[in-house]
């Protein structure tokens, strides 16, 4: 799929010069529906998202932040009942499609979730076990993504001397740096990020927030979360979600400081959710 | 009664209950030694069995126990960690996958007498084969397969999904998160129910009666080749297991030392049990520190 996907992106130089100089989208989202069975958890939202920004969705618990998050990889294939209807294009097919090679997708859309799950592995094989299935077998190449992963997740001079530990001697926050960087160590083109930081302590965050502001210049970004401060900090756009509907999605300064619809406004004032 | 009260019962009940456990265990274990250490001697372990003499061994019995074991475990365990593979990761909910979980129940819970007697008929009879050790394993592999299965694929389930989905968002395949993620994750629990499997093979006899048989050949332990008719590698030979043995030296009763063969054998084959528990438990461990990387 990876050069069904790169004839595509050729395709896209002939469009004429004023749009290509516009802000470029990643993946656009038409009408997307996502259902656990009879329930729809995502009512038909429509959005585009931005290449080199970080996304940010926003809203109370239970609105479908993660539904919408885990179909953009479709890790929602994973659960018995779960379907999505309408189209996600990423570099010009639509991903829900059956005939997509949910394998190579995953590797160019990758996930961190909530909570950290390292591999019962040790340190350098948690970021090994993708590398070496996809291929790459030179002990020395290896070595190199490794430390070059961990220092971009700001493990490096933590780990640097127990690489050949176990990942679960980590700390929480620890653990969820070390799958942030197995996840970039794979050289994904969109990281989606299901609130990385709720398990985190302040000065782990703040490591977090500042890996996936620096990250932005090599990928797309889209980030769940709960923390208000965390999404205006970090995020370019904003998305508030409410019930599986799309409430408001605009830039983040717009929705912080002048949202255009009164649930928003309520929302991130901590008037309910 | 109040909660607290209640609560001290209940433990109270609780460590009775282990209490009694452990001291019927303990009794058995002590028991079976009183009775049959003084009859363990070089002698027993290293001399083949007489049929009417006092003086017999139990050489022969000793080694068949381990090698049914063995030829067992190496038909039991790929299959069954297999069927539980399939029956945890990729059989879909549905009546077919209701009806094979049915069978596999039923399966489990037949009395080995029956798979002894279902045995003699498949892998004595309709083979052609006779008494042999493969089809003393093939009916052990009937009777322990459902097992097997059954605790794999409950291994597998109690692998947590975070795993399985941190594995395959990684661009990993299915198949391949299988091999290097689950099963290592699931591995002591499955080595738990291979070791039980292997238990029920040390102390099965009915089973064994009508397949592998009440007799054991002239062997040659210096003879190799297994497909020669005195060597004990031999997969197509009768063989009389150490519980077998012990049944029919009871029933049987032709010897004069019956009271110190039974025991005597009853003791190696208790202490057999548990080095071989002892030891598999050790060498998981092992395996288990070096695919997890903890020390
Ligand atoms: N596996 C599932 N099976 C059935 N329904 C589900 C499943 N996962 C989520 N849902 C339902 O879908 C809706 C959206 O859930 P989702 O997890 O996407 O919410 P969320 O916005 O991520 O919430 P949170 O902020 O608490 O993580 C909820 O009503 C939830 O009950
Ligand atoms: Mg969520």
């Amino acid at each position: 799929m990876v050069t069904a996907l790169k004839e595509r992106t050729t395709m896209e130089a002939t469009v004429p010069v004023q749009q290509i100089n516009r802000q470029e989208n990643i993946l656009s989202i038409n009408n997307l529906e996502i259902f656990y069975g009879e329930n729809r958890a995502v009512n038909g939202i429509s959005m585009e998202i931005e290449k080199n920004a970080v996304t940010a969705l926003i809203g109370p618990s239970g609105c479908g932040k993660s539904t919408f998050l885990r179909s953009i990889n479709r890790m929602n294939d994973l659960i018995p009942g779960a379907f999505a209807k309408g189209e996600i294009i990423y570099e010009g097919l639509n991903i829900l499609a059956e005939n997509i090679n949910v394998v190579a997708l995953r590797k160019e859309i990758g996930m961190v979730f909530q909570r950290p799950n390292p591999f019962p592995k040790s340190i350098y094989e948690n970021i090994t076990h993708a590398l070496k299935f996809a291929g790459i077998k030179k002990k020395s190449q290896l070595d190199e993504i490794v430390e070059e992963s961990l220092r971009k997740a700001a493990l490096w001079d933590e780990v640097k001397d127990r690489l050949e530990k176990s990942a679960f001697s980590l700390s929480g926050g620890q653990q969820q740096r070390l799958c942030i960087a197995r996840t970039i160590a794979m050289k994904p083109t969109v990281i989606l990020l299901d609130e990385p930081s709720s398990a985190l302590d302040p000065i782990s965050n703040a490591k977090v927030e500042d890996l996936i502001v620096d990250l932005k210049k090599d990928y797309s970004i889209i980030i769940v979360t709960h923390n208000m401060q965390q999404a205006s900090r970090i995020s370019d756009k904003t998305a508030f979600f409410l019930n599986g509907d799309l409430i408001e999605y605009d830039h983040t300064e717009k929705i912080f400081t002048n949202p255009s619809v009164q649930k928003t406004e309520e929302y991130i004032s901590g008037r309910f959710g | 009664m109040n909660s607290k009260t209640a609560d001290r019962l209940a433990t109270g009940v609780f460590i009775t209950i282990a209490i009694m456990i452990t001291a019927i265990l303990a009794g058995l274990f002590f028991y079976i030694f009183v009775n049959g250490f003084k009859y363990i001697s070089f002698d027993f372990l290293t001399t083949p069995s007489s049929n009417v003499r006092a003086g017999g061994g139990i050489r022969d019995q000793l080694f068949n126990s381990f090698y049914i074991l063995l030829i067992t475990m190496l038909i039991t365990v790929p299959i069954g960690v297999g069927g539980g593979i399939y029956m945890a990761e990729y059989a879909k909910p549905g009546k077919i996958t209701d009806l094979i979980r049915t069978c596999i129940e039923v399966l489990s819970s037949l009395p080995s007498i029956v798979i002894g007697m279902f045995g003699l008929l498949v892998f004595v009879n309709t083979t052609g084969w006779g008494y042999t050790i493969l089809g003393g394993a093939l009916a052990l592999t009937v009777f322990n397969l459902p097992t097997m299965v059954r605790t794999t694929e409950d291994a597998i389930r109690a692998v947590p999904q975070d795993l399985k989905e941190a594995s395959l968002a990684l661009g990993i395949t299915h198949w391949h998160t299988i091999k290097t993620v689950i099963l290592p994750t699931a591995f002591p629990a499955i080595l738990t129910g291979a070791i039980l499997a292997a238990g029920r093979v040390f102390g099965e006899a009915a089973a064994l009666l009508f397949t592998a048989g009440l007799s054991t050949p002239r062997l040659d332990y210096t003879n190799w080749n297994p497909f020669s008719e005195q060597s004990p590698l031999n997969i197509f030979r009768p063989a009389e297991t150490l519980a077998v043995h012990i049944w029919s030296v009871n029933t049987q009763g032709l010897i004069p030392d019956v009271e110190a063969v039974s025991s005597g054998s009853a003791a190696v084959l208790v202490i057999s049990v548990l080095i071989f528990n002892l030891a598999a438990r050790w060498i998981g461990r092992i395996i288990h520190k070096r695919i997890t990387a903890t020390k």
